[in-house]
């Protein structure tokens, strides 16, 4: 949905479920996967439905993203680094209670 | 344990850096934390990386955007202690407050709380607003001087207001093909706005800005469609097409990309969250917290000064800042009372004058019709997925406030906290009571109002007891 | 003239559960609440249904209410989101063992069997996830957890369709009594009834002094968190022998974290704030438990508004200072289970001069002579 104007000055890879793609250092992770050819980062807890990032400014939590390990990282609020990994947040499995 | 700061500033705009410059030079112990890696809010966002890394991207942002430059090295220069990516998530009428960053949580107390957090853009709800595809204009200018990313899909705009006009300028600069503005505003709103006109005129360049925008728009060829009410973003996984109503008729066009914008409201998450006496304003149509002319809220220590007092630009920005910093040099004993008013008074003065701009364009650019009351189908509460409808069902099954409608819905109850739903919640039990928004009144606001994990709470370093 | 049969001051579960019972029976009944249904300790609670390890004198009652509980949908035609998922209480150490032991033989001597004692095996197939120093503890089957604001409001909607009227915005300032009448002032006029009921929550104090019963009760911030959702994995509600705890899976999927940490009541406003010590330790408590919630997001932190008593059970019983008036308060932060069955007692009393289940340990005037403090006008 989006394209870099320029190559990056300081080029780093991080992995997006498991695929290595280029960042620019500086990047906040959300500015990544919108870079990518899917923009979506989560399925909602409700309905499942796709979100991708809204407002870039910490606002919407509709980024909420799988970083590193830790899941509902606000993925426009963390910067890049070498290495990361980053993936896509499933819908949390809704079983019903007994 | 007595405080480890005499100031402590949330956010890092101009309000916030003016502040910090003036308060370390009254040689008060300063901190500023702000969320964003780099100095520069919302409107200078990354200006140190695109004027040293990317300055081609300088032309496309404008003569406005390097204005940014001088202040951050002010800032930079100054003596206060800078906290970049820690987020605060909670302040106490004590003025302990609760921060986060990499390192984990952390209470510090000040003697004195600035709060400078800054807007956020207007919630605009319509059908298919939480698609994948539709984001507002600000992230993607964001994405711009943050990355020196643009567009590579068809823009179509939504709303109306002077953000949305700029960007969709920058955009046309850079040479991305902008497919229409469609703008929501009516002919109504130029009848309504003149009479403030003579005082916007005597503000500064706001409105031959504005009118330079326009022109510039027109030399590009993009279709400005006005008066659209209905707007719709279609689409399963991502945004296709957008529908909408304009001159009586239903039109579809593809897009790929819906920048939506209608204007920025105070950010009084934080404010709220104390809480700190608010009022609603009435001609932007959202609460900001009641101040005396030098941003002292109602609670003892804290002030407030920038955009999360009420929206007043950039510019205001910096003078509101600074103002602030006189007074809690006075609060602080570091000045009296008349040597505060001395030095604050040719800020006061350009305050003001900034200020006169604003009546001119919360007529012109008030939000439309259809955000205020959506349709019942549409989602309000993003997070929780709460239809307009669901919380009209809630009113009238007893739940007569926003709280109650929170219980009830879970609107209001999910990570964002309500920044997207309560303006709408307020208004639309508003319609519905038949009472004004200042009676039905908003969410109580409860920290942390940044999200903390069960781990960094539990491993909360408190030092201020 | 009258203005009802009954008037109901508090408009909380407790409040609106008398005044379903009474409308039910066709009694005209008020309900007067200051701020609107629900604004205090109803709406701000955990919503445990929890028999486990109640006081001997609350325990017939528990059992009374569960029965109710678990039809309450049908009787109000609406959904409290009440699910029997069990509660458990958890044991770290050879001490607590015993004091489980100890416990459940105690309901057994009163003649209960709904406290089972469970073993480590047992205790990880309920609570998986939980950590390798819980060595057992009691568990209650049919127990488990609803919906506090919408079970409010159930009550609420249930007892207006028999015909009940409720008020909102309407603080009683001061009783008076007069022959064979109530006289109820209040910042929205006067309003009278032969009889009266006191479920004014935390501030039953303060109205008990109106009728003339002086009690000691104090107002409590009672502390709770809320996470992120997560995929469903924990059935039962889990408490704990040796820390405050509270903690489950709410519907939604949001983990509920409560147990008993006290943050400050401000009397003026009515409003609460936080003590972060108290948090921090919840937090602490939660991850030792369960290591892997480290990572899970704290959404949203707040404090309710509750009455305790020295003895921390609640005040249930006719007045003894007047005829006609009967106090149904302070459930010293486990009244939510017992809603659906003081409602009824409230109107049985009314109705019939008594109750079939045992209050005695509830009266009124139970502290009368022990020197326990006065702290009704929580103002001061
Ligand atoms: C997305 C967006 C784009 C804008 N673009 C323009 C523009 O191009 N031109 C223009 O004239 N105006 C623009 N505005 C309007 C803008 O609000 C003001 O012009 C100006 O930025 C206000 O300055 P400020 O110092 O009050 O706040 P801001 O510049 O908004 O700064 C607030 C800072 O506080 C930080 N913050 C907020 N909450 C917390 C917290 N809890 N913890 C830590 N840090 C926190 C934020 O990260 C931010 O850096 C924009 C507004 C938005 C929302
Ligand atoms: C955080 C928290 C967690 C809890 N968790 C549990 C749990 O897991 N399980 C459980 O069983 N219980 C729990 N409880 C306890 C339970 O929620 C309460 O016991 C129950 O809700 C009390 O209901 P109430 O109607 O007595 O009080 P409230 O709901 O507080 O209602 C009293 C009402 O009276 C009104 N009022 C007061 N004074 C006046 C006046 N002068 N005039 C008019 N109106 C007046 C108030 O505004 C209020 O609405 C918890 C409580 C809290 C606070
Ligand atoms: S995109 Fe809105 S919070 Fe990250």
């Amino acid at each position: 949905m989006f394209k870099r104007r320029h190559e990056p000055n300081h080029a780093l890879t991080v992995y997006l479920d498991g695929d290595p793609i280029t960042a620019a250092a500086g990047d906040m992770v959300a500015a990544v996967l919108l870079a990518s050819p899917d923009p979506r980062c989560r399925a909602t807890p409700v309905s499942g439905s796709p979100r991708a990032p809204y407002c870039m400014m910490g606002v919407c939590f509709d980024c909420l993203m799988e970083i590193d390990g830790v899941l509902n990282r606000q993925a426009c609020l963390v910067p890049v680094a070498d290495g990361m990994r980053i993936r896509r947040q499933p819908r949390p499995e809704p079983m019903a209670l007994t | 344990m007595s405080p480890q700061y005499d100031l402590a500033i949330v956010g890092g705009g101009p309000a916030g850096m003016a502040a910090a410059v003036r308060a370390a030079a009254f040689g008060l112990h300063t901190v500023l934390f702000d969320e964003q890696p780099a100095p520069g809010g919302q409107i200078y966002r990354a200006i140190e990386a695109v004027a040293g890394g990317r300055p081609q991207d300088l032309p496309i942002l404008g003569p406005e955007y390097r204005r940014g430059i001088a202040l951050v090295e002010a800032f930079r220069k100054c003596d206060a202690t800078y906290c970049p990516g820690t987020s605060v998530w909670q302040l106490t009428r004590e003025l302990e407050l609760g921060i986060v960053d990499a390192g984990g949580a952390r209470m510090v107390h000040a003697r004195h709380v600035l709060l400078a957090t800054g807007a956020l853009e207007r919630p605009v709800p319509f059908p298919g607003w939480t698609l994948p595809g539709v984001m507002t204009a600000g992230a993607a200018q964001g994405l711009l001087k943050a990355s020196g990313m643009l567009p590579d899909v068809p823009v179509v705009f939504y709303g109306g207001g002077p953000l949305l006009y700029q960007f969709a300028w920058q955009l046309a600069q850079a040479g991305v093909p902008v497919a229409a503005i469609l703008d929501t505003g009516r002919r109504a709103n130029y009848v309504a706005a003149a009479p403030y006109l003579p005082a916007a005129l005597a503000a500064g360049d706001y409105v031959a800005k504005g009118l330079r925008l326009l022109n510039g728009i027109r030399r590009h060829r993009i279709p400005i469609m006005r008066g659209v009410s209905d707007f719709q973003a279609l689409g399963n996984d991502r945004v296709r097409e957008v529908a909408y109503r304009q001159g009586g008729t239903t039109h579809h066009m593809a897009a790929g990309l819906v920048l939506v914008h209608a204007g920025v409201v105070a950010n009084c998450q934080l404010t709220q969250s104390v809480p700190c006496r608010h009022e609603w304003y009435g001609p932007q149509r959202a609460w900001r917290p009641v101040t005396d002319p030098w941003g002292n809220t109602d609670l003892a220590g804290i002030q407030v000064a920038g955009d999360c007092g009420g929206i007043g630009g950039a510019d205001a920005a910096v003078h509101a800042g600074r103002i602030a910093a006189f007074e809690a040099a006075r609060r602080l004993g570091r000045l009296s009372g008349d040597q505060r008013d001395t030095l604050a008074h040719p800020d006061r003065l350009a305050w003001r004058r900034h200020l006169l701009a604003r009546p001119f364009l919360d007529a012109l650019y008030p939000p439309s019709p259809g955000t205020l009351a959506p349709d019942d189908a549409t989602l309000i509460c993003r997070c929780e997925e709460v239809t307009a409808g669901a919380i009209r069902a809630a009113v009238r099954l007893g739940g007569t406030g926003p709280n109650q409608v929170k219980s009830y819905t879970r609107a209001g109850m999910g990570p964002c906290q309500g920044r997207e739903c309560g303006l709408t919640v307020t208004e639309i039990i508003a319609a519905e009571r038949g009472l004004a928004p200042e009676a039905v009144g908003t969410y109580r606001i409860r920290p942390p109002i940044k999200p903390l994990t069960v781990g960094q709470m539990a491993g909360l370093d408190d030092a201020t007891r | 003239m009258s203005d009802a049969d009954v008037i109901i001051v508090g408009g909380g579960l407790h409040g609106c559960s008398a005044a379903y019972n009474l409308a039910s029976r066709r009694v005209k009944v008020l309900v007067l609440e200051k701020h609107v249904v629900g604004r205090h300790a109803s709406s701000a609670s955990a919503g445990g249904v929890r028999r486990l390890g109640r006081h001997p004198a609350e325990i017939p009652l528990a059992m009374a209410s569960i029965e109710l509980w678990h039809r309450l949908n049908e009787l109000l035609g609406a959904d409290t989101e009440f699910h029997a998922s069990g509660q458990v209480r958890v044991a770290e150490t050879p001490d607590e063992l015993d004091a489980c032991e100890a416990r459940v033989a105690l309901t057994r001597s009163l003649g209960y069997d709904h406290e089972i004692l469970i073993d480590k095996g047992e205790l990880v197939r309920l609570v998986p996830g939980i950590a390798a120093t819980a060595q057992g503890g009691i568990y209650v089957r049919e127990d488990g957890h609803a919906f506090p604001y919408k079970t409010t409001l159930a009550f609420r909607n249930a007892a207006e369709r028999h015909g009940a009227i409720v008020r909102e915005g309407v603080a009683v300032l001061a009783i008076e009594r007069a022959t064979h009448t109530w006289r109820v002032l209040t910042d929205r006029g006067r309003f009278e009834a032969p009889v009266l009921v006191n479920a004014a929550g935390a501030w039953g104090g303060e109205v008990a002094a109106m009728i003339g019963d002086p009690v000691p009760t104090s107002p409590v911030a009672l502390m709770m968190m809320v996470t992120a959702r997560m995929s469903r994995w924990l059935g039962p509600t889990v408490g704990s022998m040796g820390r405050k705890l509270s903690f489950k899976q709410s519907e939604s999927g949001t983990m509920v974290i409560g147990g008993g940490y006290r943050g400050t009541v401000h009397p003026e406003s009515e409003l609460t704030s936080l003590d972060f010590a108290g948090l921090r330790a919840s937090a602490r408590t939660v991850s030792e438990l369960f290591p892997h919630m480290r990572h899970v997001d704290i959404v949203r932190c707040w404090a309710g508004i509750e009455g305790f008593t020295p003895d921390d059970i609640p005040y249930i019983g006719p007045s003894k200072a007047a005829p006609d008036a009967y106090h149904s308060f302070a459930f010293c932060g486990h009244g939510f289970q017992l809603g659906p069955v003081v409602g009824a007692i409230t109107a049985e009393l009314i109705l019939n001069g008594r109750s079939n289940l045992p209050i005695e340990a509830f009266r009124i005037d139970r502290f009368e002579g022990t020197g326990a403090a006065y702290r009704g006008d929580i103002s001061r």
